[in-house]
This record gives C-alpha cells, sequence and structure tokens, in this order.
C-alpha cells in the first residue's frame, strides 16, 4: 500500500514537471478560509506576474518560469506539508504570506539553503541579515509598519502626541503581538498612553474590544489585522461612529475588500502601503494583453489592480529582479536557491528598476546588504474614498524611525543568535 | 483459509489471552513492526517523514489519549487541543530549562504534567455527565489557550508569543531543530507510538480498563459491583492526558519546530482527534490507528491526485476536502456507528468462516 502510494506519487511528480530547465517559485497561497479575502488576489497576482514574463519576455533571461501553488489555508500544518512537497522541485524562493508558516519554515529553509522573503511580514527581526542568512523581509517590516503610523498621527497632530491615547487592535497571534514592543517604545519617546485590545483567530467577534474603544475614547486606533478581522473591525468602527480619519490599518489592512461591505460609514479609513495604489501602470496593459486577454490570468481573473494584487505583483517583481540578479553574479541563467539568496542579498532596486519593469513610483527604491535584509522601510500612507471606491494615497514613501526600531532588531535577533548557536552570516 | 483458529492450540493462560491469539494475526502483527522499525527508515526522505508518517504517528497517539476517555470510559471530552498544548508548553519549559537533559525524558515528563492538569479538569466529570461533562472540557480547552496566551512566563517572554524548539539531541543523534535525519525523526516518534499502543492495549484489557468500561456502560451498576468512580474516572483522565500531552510535546518538538497556540492547539484540533476516533472507532487500538491514518492521508492524497495529476485548481480541491470529510463523517454516524476498526472487526468475523459461511 505505501509503496504503492509511493510510486503513485512520483509518477505523479514527473508527470507534473517538465523535463527543461525552469526557474520554480513556490505559491503557498490560500484561496480557502477566514483568510482567503487576502490570499487570493495576492496569489492571483504572483502567478499572473511571472505568467506575462513567459509570454512576453520567454522568462527570465531566457529560463522559463513555473509557479507551484499549494493550498495552505493559512495552516501551518498544511504549509509544511507544502513546503515538503515542492522543496524538491527546485524551489527558489519562498514567500509565504503568513507570519506562523514564516516562523516554521525560516530555520527549515535555512538549513535546506532556501532563501525565504516574507515581504512586509514574517520575523522583523530578519532584516538582521547577519544572524538570519537565508531570511528577507525588504521593503519594509512590522515596525516600520507601527513606526510610519505614530510618524502619520504625529503628521496630523502637528508632532505632538504627548497624552494622547492610541488603541492597538491586533489578531491574537504572532503577526498582531510583532509591533507591541515597538510602540511601547514610541510611547515613551513620544508620551502617548497605548493600550492593547487583542482579537482571537478568526476574528468575527470584536464587539466587546469595540465596546472598550467606546468607553475609552482613545484618540487613534492602529489595527494589525488580516482576513475577516479587517471587514468586521471597519464595520464595528462604523457602527460605534468611530472618526475614520483616526483609524489607520498595518498594509494588511487596506484592501479595497476590508472597507467596501462598510459602505459610505468607511470613507475616510487610513492603511499605510507597500506599493503604490491603481493600476495606472504601463505593466497593467501587457498584463491585459499577454495574460487576461488570452485567458492565461489566475484564478477567476477579476483582482487586477486591487490592493493585494498590487503587492502580489510586487512581490513577484521583487523575486525576478534578485533573478536576475543572482544571474549576473554568477554568470548561470539556470540558478538554483543558494544562487538565489545571493541574488537577494545584493538586489539593488531604483526608480530605474522599477521604470524597466513597467512600474514606475510603484515601490520605493532601495537595496539590500548582508547585514540589512530589510531594505529602508520606506511607508506610505493612503485613505479610502467611499464615493470614488479606490485608495488614494495621501503620504508618499517616507522613512521611519529607525533610532527606535535598530536597537529592537539588534536586540531580538542577537536572543536568537545566542539560542539557537547561529554563526555569524557576514564575516 | 490460513486466518483461523483450527490448529492453533493454546496450553497455557497467558497464550489464550494474548493480544492477538490467532496465529495470522500475530504474525502480521509482528510483520507491520518490523517493517516499520527496519524497513522504513532506510527508505524515507524529508517529504514521507514530515506530510505523512510524523503527523499520523503523532495523532495515533492523541487518538490512542482521547479514545481511552471517550471510546472505553464513556467521558466525552472536547479538551484534547488544550491538553496537547499542555503537553508541547511543558516540553518546550523543560528544553529550554534543562538542555542537557535527553528528549526522551522530556517528552515523557510532558506527559506526566499534562496527566496532572487532566485530572484536574477531570475532577468535574464525577459530578457532571454527557453533553455538560463535553461544555466542562470545553472550557478547559479555551482556557487553557488563553492561559498560553496570555502568561508570556509559558513562551519565555519572547516578542511574538511563538515558541521555538532549539536543537535537542538524545543520546548524540539529534531530534528537533531543522538539521535533523528523517530516520531519527520517524524513529523517535515511532518509538513513542509503539510505546502508547501498547501500554493503552493491555491497560484496557486489565482491571483498570474493565472498570473504565463498566463506568463506561452503566455508572449506578458499576458502583453496585464496586467499581469506584472517583478511581476510575480520574485513572481514564490521566491516563488519556498522558498521552494527548505526549502527542503535544511531540508534535510542537519534533513536527512543527514553532507553534503559536491559538492555531496550533485550537478547538478544531480538539474536534479533529474527535473525528479520528469517531470514524476510526470509539473504543479500539486499532481504530485510533485508522482513525489516524484516514484523516492525514486523504487530504494528502486528495492534493496529489486532484492538483498533481489532474491539474484542478488548489482552492477546488481544498474544499472537496472539507466536502469529502464532512461527508464521511456523516455516512459513518449513520451505516458504522463503530468505525473503521468495526469494519476490520467484521471482515476478520467473514475471513475466519470463509469459504463456508453459514
Amino acid at each position: 500500500m505505501k509503496y504503492k502510494l509511493g510510486t503513485m506519487a512520483v509518477a505523479g511528480l514527473m508527470a507534473a514537471s517538465p523535463v527543461m530547465a525552469d526557474l520554480v517559485f513556490p505559491s503557498l497561497s490560500y484561496r480557502t478560509g477566514p483568510y482567503a479575502a487576502g490570499g487570493i488576489p495576492f496569489a492571483d497576482g504572483y502567478a499572473d506576474y511571472f505568467t506575462l514574463l513567459n509570454e512576453r519576455d520567454g522568462g527570465i533571461g531566457g529560463v522559463m518560469t513555473r509557479v507551484l501553488e499549494c493550498e495552505t489555508g493559512y495552516n501551518t500544518e498544511k504549509g509544511v506539508e507544502c513546503y515538503e512537497s515542492t522543496k524538491g522541485e527546485g524551489a527558489l524562493v519562498y514567500q509565504p504570506l503568513s507570519t506562523g508558516i514564516t516562523y516554521q519554515l525560516i530555520p527549515k529553509a535555512t538549513a535546506d539553503d532556501i532563501p525565504i522573503h516574507s515581504m512586509g511580514y514574517g520575523r522583523t527581526s530578519a532584516a538582521n541579515g547577519d544572524v538570519f542568512s537565508h531570511v528577507f523581509n525588504y521593503p519594509a517590516n512590522y515596525w516600520n509598519g507601527a513606526s510610519a503610523a505614530i510618524n502619520h498621527i504625529l503628521d496630523m497632530n502637528g508632532g505632538d502626541i504627548s497624552g494622547k491615547k492610541i488603541a492597538l487592535v491586533y489578531h491574537n497571534s504572532a503577526y498582531g503581538k510583532e509591533p507591541i514592543r515597538t510602540l511601547e517604545k514610541l510611547s515613551e519617546k513620544h508620551g502617548f498612553e497605548l493600550s492593547l485590545l487583542a482579537v482571537d483567530h478568526p476574528g468575527q467577534e470584536q464587539k466587546s474590544q469595540w465596546l472598550q474603544i467606546r468607553r475609552e475614547k482613545p484618540d487613534n486606533v492602529i489595527m494589525y489585522g488580516w482576513g475577516v478581522m479587517n471587514q468586521v473591525a471597519v464595520q464595528e468602527a462604523a457602527n460605534i461612529r468611530f472618526p475614520m480619519e483616526n483609524f489607520i490599518g498595518i498594509w494588511w489592512s487596506g484592501a479595497e475588500i476590508d472597507v467596501q461591505p462598510a459602505g459610505d460609514k468607511a470613507n475616510g479609513f487610513k492603511a499605510l502601503a507597500l506599493t503604490a495604489v491603481g493600476d495606472d501602470f504601463p505593466l497593467y496593459d501587457d498584463l491585459q494583453k499577454y495574460v487576461v486577454d488570452t485567458g492565461k490570468a489566475a484564478g477567476a481573473g477579476d483582482q487586477l489592480g486591487t490592493v493585494p494584487y498590487n503587492r502580489g505583483i510586487y512581490a513577484a517583481m521583487l523575486a525576478a529582479e534578485a533573478v536576475k540578479t543572482a544571474q549576473e553574479i554568477h554568470g548561470v541563467t539556470d540558478i538554483t536557491s543558494g544562487m538565489m539568496r545571493d541574488g537577494m542579498e545584493a538586489l539593488e532596486i531604483t526608480e530605474e528598476v522599477m521604470a524597466a519593469a513597467g512600474l514606475p513610483g510603484f515601490g520605493p527604491s532601495f537595496s539590500v546588504s548582508c547585514e540589512n535584509h530589510g531594505g529602508e522601510g520606506m511607508v506610505a500612507v493612503t485613505q479610502w474614498d467611499a464615493g470614488a471606491g479606490e485608495f488614494v494615497k495621501i503620504a508618499d514613501f517616507a522613512p521611519t524611525d529607525m533610532d527606535v526600531i535598530q536597537p529592537l532588531i539588534e536586540e531580538d535577533s542577537a536572543a536568537y543568535k545566542a539560542e539557537n548557536n547561529i554563526p555569524s552570516n557576514c564575516n | 483459509m490460513f486466518y483461523r483458529e483450527a490448529g492453533d492450540f493454546s496450553t497455557t493462560y497467558p497464550e489464550d489471552s494474548q493480544t492477538f491469539p490467532i496465529k495470522f494475526d500475530r504474525w502480521r502483527y509482528y510483520v507491520v513492526l518490523f517493517v516499520a522499525v527496519f524497513v522504513i527508515p532506510f527508505l524515507i526522505n524529508d517529504y514521507w517523514v514530515n506530510s505523512i508518517f510524523m503527523p499520523f504517528l503523532i495523532y495515533a497517539i492523541a487518538a490512542i489519549g482521547l479514545n481511552i476517555l471517550v471510546g472505553y470510559c464513556g467521558q466525552v471530552s472536547l479538551g484534547t487541543g488544550g491538553f496537547m498544548a499542555v503537553g508541547a508548553y511543558a516540553c518546550y519549559k523543560l528544553m529550554t530549562g534543562f538542555p542537557e537533559v535527553s528528549m526522551f525524558i522530556h517528552v515523557l515528563l510532558a506527559g506526566a504534567i499534562t496527566a496532572a492538569v487532566g485530572v484536574l479538569f477531570g475532577l468535574p466529570s464525577l459530578r457532571i455527565k454527557g453533553f455538560y461533562l463535553a461544555v466542562a472540557t470545553l472550557a478547559a480547552q479555551f482556557f487553557l489557550v488563553w492561559l498560553f496566551n496570555r502568561v508570556s512566563w509559558f513562551y519565555n517572554y519572547s516578542a511574538s508569543g511563538q515558541i521555538n524548539a532549539p536543537e535537542r539531541d538524545t543520546f548524540g543523534i539529534l531530534i528537533t531543530g531543522p538539521n535533523t535525519e528523517a530516520w531519527a525523526t520517524y524513529l523517535f516518534c515511532l518509538i513513542f507510538t509503539i510505546f502508547s499502543a501498547v501500554v493503552a492495549r493491555n491497560l484496557t484489557r486489565g482491571s483498570v480498563g474493565r472498570q473504565w468500561m463498566a463506568i463506561r456502560d452503566m455508572d449506578i451498576a458499576a458502583e453496585i459491583i464496586g467499581v469506584n468512580p472517583l478511581k476510575a474516572k480520574l485513572t481514564a483522565f490521566a491516563v488519556s492526558s498522558f498521552f494527548v500531552g505526549i502527542s503535544g510535546a511531540l508534535f510542537f518538538a519534533i513536527y512543527l519546530g514553532a507553534v503559536e497556540v491559538g492555531e496550533a492547539f485550537g478547538i478544531t484540533k480538539s474536534f479533529l482527534v474527535l473525528f479520528m476516533i469517531i470514524i476510526g472507532g470509539l473504543g479500539s487500538i486499532f481504530g485510533s490507528f485508522a482513525g489516524a491514518a484516514f484523516l492525514v492521508l486523504l487530504p494528502v492524497l486528495l492534493k496529489i491526485i486532484g492538483v498533481d495529476w489532474l491539474g484542478w485548481p488548489t482552492d477546488i480541491v481544498a474544499h472537496l476536502n472539507l466536502v469529502i470529510v464532512g461527508g464521511l463523517i456523516v455516512v459513518f454516524l449513520i451505516a458504522e456507528p463503530h468505525g473503521l476498526a468495526q469494519l476490520w472487526r467484521v471482515a476478520k468475523e467473514k475471513l475466519r468462516l470463509w469459504p463456508f459461511p453459514h
């Protein structure tokens, strides 16, 4: 029985994989479960970008790309299964889109010499490349996000927020707990009062949290939510008539689908952003021509231009640029995961690179180095315009408070280094 | 044909009362053990261990534990996830507190700690029964998860609230962490699975097990014939939690390596293990294995068939998986309430009479 299963599995894999060389990008997606609202468009964007490269350019550097999709349902056990079943196919980089799965994969992937790119999620202190040799979280991480939210509140209040009350509504998981330390440090620095409100998985039940907000009347609310939790929070905020312009979500809490259910009442909701909004970029013309019109779009093909779709495009684009860098460094086109890691570590994104990819001004310029796997941490702010039905960028990519964040990164990564006996990556 | 007791003479009482009195059964059991211990470790790779064997072995231990409580003693429990979390966090605290001690001892101690917690939450079972007990254990589930989320001592004050298994070995062989060999983790879990199954099997056919079953069948009658309900129910909770704690410790330390309590040990985990014993068969050690195998292998099998062979979209296959598992539970509850173990039993009965059924 077991032998039969084994041969069946092997036969299946062989039937699925073409013989020629290709660049494999596993996509640990989730199109089901309470987080599917964010998972579907991201996975579509990720897949569509690589389809476009294949159709338009014949792959990257002449080597075709292949996206291996594996459904995780945001569940860590399935994430492990997906990792194990895809890593043997020559996976170049993992982007699990889940902080829990990222935590799981950090030691495993490092041992297997496969890089992880946790773009705007995962373990924040992985920005310290000296400790986390195979983990990258450019262009910005959770702590940059917390600082960016506080910076925006500072701007709104003319630079003084001492004595203000700020509440953090967070997903009660590793993801939601990440910004707490940073916010505590920032509250010491700026003198605001921080209150913490945890929302348990999956986040449909938030009545008591918002009742507390109604009672305590914080001046601002910051949210670290994901999936169905976002929609419920925006609706609850609308119900207690919380002023939307004082409600700021992290980039995972700022998609169209999160605010649409609350209708006009969600007008003015703010969200941080890693990328520009909308589909007014040359790349989208190509996407329409080569991918959508030819019927090769992933999923239902109706997500183009939404915030998570754009983020999927951006993640794929950064991966593709890293492949190009790796091809240049090593002088081979069919690179391995170890070479991919070198490419990611030498990645430099400039205005010219973005324009050449058909995405001028889509994301910030940044560069990665051995010590710094987190980029410069530039974050933009967007605001929801319910009338037009779109997010509008209200503040351009701006730096965050690295004076506070850098010592925290050093501290947390040093603890990890000591706990796990990790050798230095950079010297 | 060869599956029958004819010609298989027992001359002593121990021979007569052994677990597998029929020769064919006994040899089959030895062959399975031999293959599991001496053949599979040489053949497997990371994928087979991490996707199939490890979850199967670990869930089998959890199912055996829950089966003792629900199947043998009749005390419905929805707290399995919470008790697994106790095992996992106990193991984590022990691993980080005493790094030089062997993993075997840590896992066993984690089981013992869980047994103590299980007895504590088993106390209400002396007063309440059935649905009400299910609700009380449900409270244990939520309380324990809340506790491990709330008190940062349990996760060594890490910023994210996650626990990560550091590298630990036993007899110089790495058992936890990313650099382990496939065979080492497999054998480590296998040893605990065999140990749990043998202990559980022998407990359930001894006087303790008979007391549990007497309580399950009719507690008042059991009390009248001299079974002490306090002792019987609390031993059931203790033994059950011991196994569940071991499975939780293995689940965290060996299988996943990093765990977040709400996600890994939530209420869905309790239900999953409960489904395993319902599908596998209540009150049967074999049923625990069959149920665990069924619910671990089915999604993987469906994925291979649906995604890798037929090329269906991954979300369709994931939804189909839910539909099929849900449908099978309904079918089993209606058509065969005693689960896969009963099908196995019927098949064996038929085989013994074959080819001349009456």
